[in-house]
């Protein structure tokens, strides 16, 4: 679709970019001090540009964080793409194939997403602890549990957008319902599987709630490897940023280049029906 | 479609999203009525104590002064956040509608701070808002005087009384992305033919988004203040990472946790935690209702 | 709503019966393969159980960085070379004056899932909340057969009793009531290191006319330390002691001239202390952006971190009016009541508590060990003198580090002392740690 531009065009790049620096600044923050050495770094020159490119503090970061760096692909993978799946399933079900009361689980399910999780740790831990779950699959499960509400929500509004008559002939010809499921519904739901999966993904490697109160010190993720790294005493800022910056990436890379469906499904993601 | 086929469909649909509705019955509703449970109790101690309080913890953080600091700080900061975070993103999202070279780019750069935790930007924005005066001067502070924008200085979030106000600065930075990407699918979904027609019409650029456009993204703008409004009322882990746990930045979470972990009063813990979740409730539970009441009608 | 519980009701029922006929796999489909996700399940299974064969210890701190952390690891050392059969699991999550940590460890009690051992500050925090959850056992025995009556102060010994049981082992000490202060500057001006809160408050309007910045002070916590201190400065051990036990009244004049010294000497403190650290206020001192910060001892080791000099860059008092009294604090290991290992956790405490343990632990960490037999040789000047000052002050307890009062009480006054440099009232102030006291500590 050609557009033509609607207000003059080239003024519009001037707030653009003026606000494409405000969202820049604590991420040049964050690469100036990680290139930085130890003694360069110090509140009042935090603007300034590193005397050169080391890497150094990069790698040292990288030496102290990866076990946790892989923890966290370990358990956030299995968790997105499970609870993706459930979303998916629930969805379906919740929009296309309404038992009795499936309106009223809904709003039931849904509003687990709006609760504060703080309140819920300490039975959340017990509860883990009395079913002998723990360490990276306990997480996985907590992360795969919260994440019902939100992948059913985005899924069952998708679903719900869906013309009826696409199953209608499907049963005229005798489908049953997991065969519309398979072939009719599954690969229609790519948009909001990219959504649903990033979102998850995102939520689940940047939590530290959870992760800090279900793993030991070997299955800690990334986020509470980082947020130890901040010693007591004198903290190496340089390594500290250098490390955020990694922990950052693969989500920051999933924004990226993923960004585009991110936005298409997104709407269907929204509380709008 | 025989009736048996249909049957078995029912009770196959049921036996599937069943796990689904265990779980969030256990994980959710169970640990909730667990909270209400402590919240009436008079634990206080490692050890769990659910000898019955009734409703003590509820009235004692009526009268509490700590209890109405939070209450005033949540005003502010939900008041700036989402006032803020809606603004902006709508004006990025309007900007980026216009179809300019390098749409995605900008789109990408809005969008990424979502993609990190206050884990780690938590530190920078310590460093930017640092409030030091005089030789000390540094973080944002230190770029207005640069930039001869002295004027903008201040002392952030250690502003007396308003301090929420630039905590909810940062959160906005996060956030706004968000809203811009659905106002952008919002206005995307507007037929250009209703643009066309207004245009013919004779209708200013200025019009078209006050009388067509604003009006039809009206129910994107309602679940933009849903979600932001009930992320402010549990905001948490910014505040803790940009200004640890202060009492002028109090809010009802922090107070929560320190009451419950380093107090240990659960039972008062717990009471906040309800109330937080009856207030998210007044929020959402009507929106939900709406929402699913106006779908059945269309 | 009858309805959804009516449907939520037969739903139960009709899981029920799909689960007793499918068997366990319809119930939680996520379970098994979220188990199969991580690379090792076993190596990296929950550390209660012990290896088939090998021995564990689980040791639970908030030491992840700088000194501690290597204090720790120095001691770790000791204990690796000497029990060589044993794992070391180095539990330490971190976490602002472990707040964090705090909050893991109460909820793995609280779910019956203890480390062998675990960090707490000795006195009342350790008293107060594990002692009184049945948490920890005593550790008579242990001090018996270790010698420990015999090498710890004996003034320590009751901080760390209840009823006559011991329930933990220091492994330092450190002081609470450290004045620091830039020579240069006190110099410049003209100004003795003050002994008395007047004399203090006195230098201070003196440096303030100067257009020096008197006072460092940092975010909440290190208000609360510098309020310990000059209760201490205003009323005297004996009286500060009685404040903790319930024989001094907190609504008592005495005590209203304190918080009054309190709020003259806060406003000499600089107006961005919220936003900063405790290291960032030491280094006010060091840098000479400031003449005097009060802070524990640590400060020390974070100064020598920074390449500075004592006695040239820094000096150090007690805090004005309390010269002769060490306010300590000390770090402390517990033996957990369901200890998946106790043997295991036991040997740790030994190496914790021994001559060889704290000579590796404390100079690293930059505090003094709490056995009186350490080599003083090992230990800087500034230490040295704690180690002098330890053996012939009169001791008391620390407030924010644990010592005098429980966790409750504790988060109480700092709630008040929150709302008191909010709102600068200091009655509202002096009610609400009376009735702090009354309703988590001692007083009636």
């Amino acid at each position: 679709m050609k557009k033509t531009s609607r207000l003059g065009k080239y003024w519009l790049y001037l707030p653009l970019i003026a606000m494409a620096i405000f969202y820049l600044i604590p991420l040049y923050v964050m690469l100036v001090t990680g290139f930085k050495s130890f003694a360069e770094v110090d509140l009042k020159t935090m603007w300034n540009l590193p005397s050169g490119i080391h890497f150094d503090n990069y790698i040292e970061a990288y030496s102290k964080l990866a076990p946790s760096l892989w923890n966290s692909f370990a358990m956030v993978i299995p968790a997105a793409l499970l609870s993706s799946a459930l979303g998916s399933l629930n969805g379906f079900i919740l929009a296309k194939w309404k038992f009795r009361g499936a309106d009223a689980i809904f709003p039931f399910i849904l509003f687990g997403m709006f609760i504060p999780y703080q309140s819920i740790l300490i039975p959340l831990v017990q509860f883990m602890n009395a079913v002998g779950i723990k360490g990276l699959p306990g997480l996985a499960l907590a992360h795969i549990i919260y994440g019902i509400p939100i992948t059913t929500l985005t899924f069952r509004n998708y679903y719900a957008s869906l013309p009826q008559e696409l199953l209608e002939a499907a049963k005229i010809d005798g489908a049953d319902m997991l065969k519309i499921y398979r072939y009719i519904l599954l690969p229609l739901s790519a948009p909001s599987f990219v959504v649903v999966l990033i979102w998850q993904f995102t939520s689940a490697w940047n939590d530290f709630l959870f992760a800090v109160v279900l793993t030991g010190n070997k299955q800690w993720p990334i986020t509470v490897a980082l947020n130890n790294m901040a010693g007591s005493q004198i903290i190496a800022w340089n390594v500290q940023m250098a490390g955020s910056l990694l922990a950052a990436l693969p989500p920051l890379l999933i924004y990226i280049f993923l960004g585009r469906y991110f936005l298409r499904g997104l709407l269907a993601g929204s509380l709008k029906g | 479609m025989s009736k048996l086929l249909k049957d078995k469909d029912r009770f196959l649909s049921i036996v599937l999203i069943t796990p689904s509705i265990l779980a969030v019955l256990i994980f959710i509703y169970g640990f909730i009525g667990w909270s209400v449970r402590v919240s009436l109790s008079k634990w206080k101690g490692l050890n769990p104590d659910y000898s019955w309080n009734g409703l003590a913890n509820y009235i004692n953080l009526f009268y509490d002064p700590r209890f109405a600091v939070d209450v005033r700080n949540t005003v502010i900061f939900t008041g700036v956040f989402v006032i803020g975070t809606v603004l902006l993103g709508f004006f990025l999202a309007v900007m980026l509608d216009q179809g300019l070279k390098g749409e995605g780019f900008f789109r990408s750069l809005f969008l990424f701070p979502m993609a990190i935790s206050y884990i780690v930007t938590g530190v920078v924005w310590r460093w930017l808002m640092n409030p030091a005066t005089g030789s000390r001067t540094s973080g944002l502070n230190l770029l207005f005087s640069y930039l001869h924008l002295d004027f903008l200085q201040n002392a952030w979030h250690t502003t007396p009384k308003w301090g929420m106000a630039a905590i909810a600065l940062a959160a906005i930075w996060q956030m706004s992305g968000y809203t811009m990407a659905l106002y952008l699918a919002g206005l995307r979904a507007i037929p250009i033919e209703l643009r066309e027609a207004a245009q013919i019409d004779g209708a200013n650029e200025f019009q078209i988004y006050r009388h067509i456009m604003i009006p039809l993204l009206a129910p994107v703008t309602l679940s933009a203040l849903i979600i932001l409004g009930h992320m402010s009322l549990k905001v948490f882990d910014l505040i803790v990472a940009v200004a640890g746990k202060q009492l002028p930045l109090d809010v009802p979470a922090i107070y929560m946790w320190q009451t419950t972990f380093d107090g240990l009063f659960y039972g008062r813990g717990a009471a906040i935690s309800i109330l937080l979740l009856i207030s998210v409730a007044v929020l959402i539970i009507p929106y939900i209702w709406y929402t699913l009441h106006t779908e059945t009608e269309q | 709503m009858k309805k959804l519980s009516w449907i939520l009701f037969s739903l139960l029922a009709i899981v029920a019966i799909a689960l007793t006929a499918c068997g366990p796999k319809a119930e939680e489909p996520a379970q098994p393969a979220a188990t199969e996700a991580p690379a090792q399940p076993a190596a990296t299974e929950a550390p209660a159980q012990p290896a088939a064969g090998g021995k564990q210890v689980e040791v639970f701190s908030w030491w992840t960085g700088g000194g501690e952390a290597a204090g720790l690891e120095a001691m770790i050392k000791v204990f690796k070379a000497k029990y060589p059969d044993i794992e070391f699991i180095n539990a330490a999550v971190a976490g602002g004056a472990g707040t964090n940590a705090r909050a893991v460890l109460a909820s793995r009690l609280q779910a019956g899932d203890p480390p062998d051992s675990w960090q707490g500050h000795a006195g009342q925090e350790l008293i107060g909340t594990y002692v009184a959850g049945n948490q920890i056992q005593p550790l008579n025995d242990l001090y018996e057969s270790e010698g420990w009556l015999e090498v710890m102060p004996e003034t320590l010994i009751p901080l760390i009793s209840d009823n006559g049981n011991i329930y933990s082992v220091p492994v330092n000490i450190h002081r609470a009531n450290v004045l620091w202060y830039n020579p240069k500057i006190l110099a410049d001006n003209n100004i003795a290191v003050p002994t008395t809160i007047d004399e203090w408050l006195a230098a201070m309007e003196t440096l303030k006319g100067a257009g020096v910045q008197p006072l460092a002070l940092g975010e909440q916590w290190t208000k609360m330390h510098l309020l310990e201190t000059v209760l201490l400065g205003t009323l005297g051990p004996d009286a500060y002691n009685g404040l903790w036990t319930g024989t001094t009244d907190w609504g008592s004049p005495e005590v209203k001239v304190a918080l009054d010294n309190y709020a003259k000497i806060l406003t000499y403190a600089n107006s961005d202390s919220a936003s900063l650290s405790w290291q960032d206020a030491a280094q006010l001192v060091v840098n000479g952006d400031a003449a005097f910060n009060v802070m524990g001892d640590w400060a020390e080791g974070y100064f020598r971190e920074l390449g500075k000099t004592p006695e040239t860059d820094y000096g150090w008092a007690p805090v004005p009016g309390s010269v002769g009294v060490f306010q300590f604090l000390s770090d402390s290991f517990v033996l957990a009541v369901g200890a998946p290992d106790p043997e295991a956790a036991v040997a740790w405490l030994k190496i914790a508590g021994s001559k060889e343990g704290q000579e590796a632990f404390n100079p690293v960490k930059g505090s003094i060990c709490a056995r009186t037999d350490c080599d003083k040789a090992l230990f800087g000047v500034y230490l040295q003198s704690a180690m002098d000052d330890w053996a012939s002050n009169i001791v008391v307890g620390s407030l924010t580090h644990g010592v005098v009062a429980n966790d409750s009480w504790k988060s109480e006054i700092d709630t008040a002392l929150g709302l008191f440099i909010q709102n600068g009232d200091v009655d509202a102030f002096q009610s609400a740690l009376v009735a702090a006291c009354k309703a988590s500590g001692p007083c009636k």
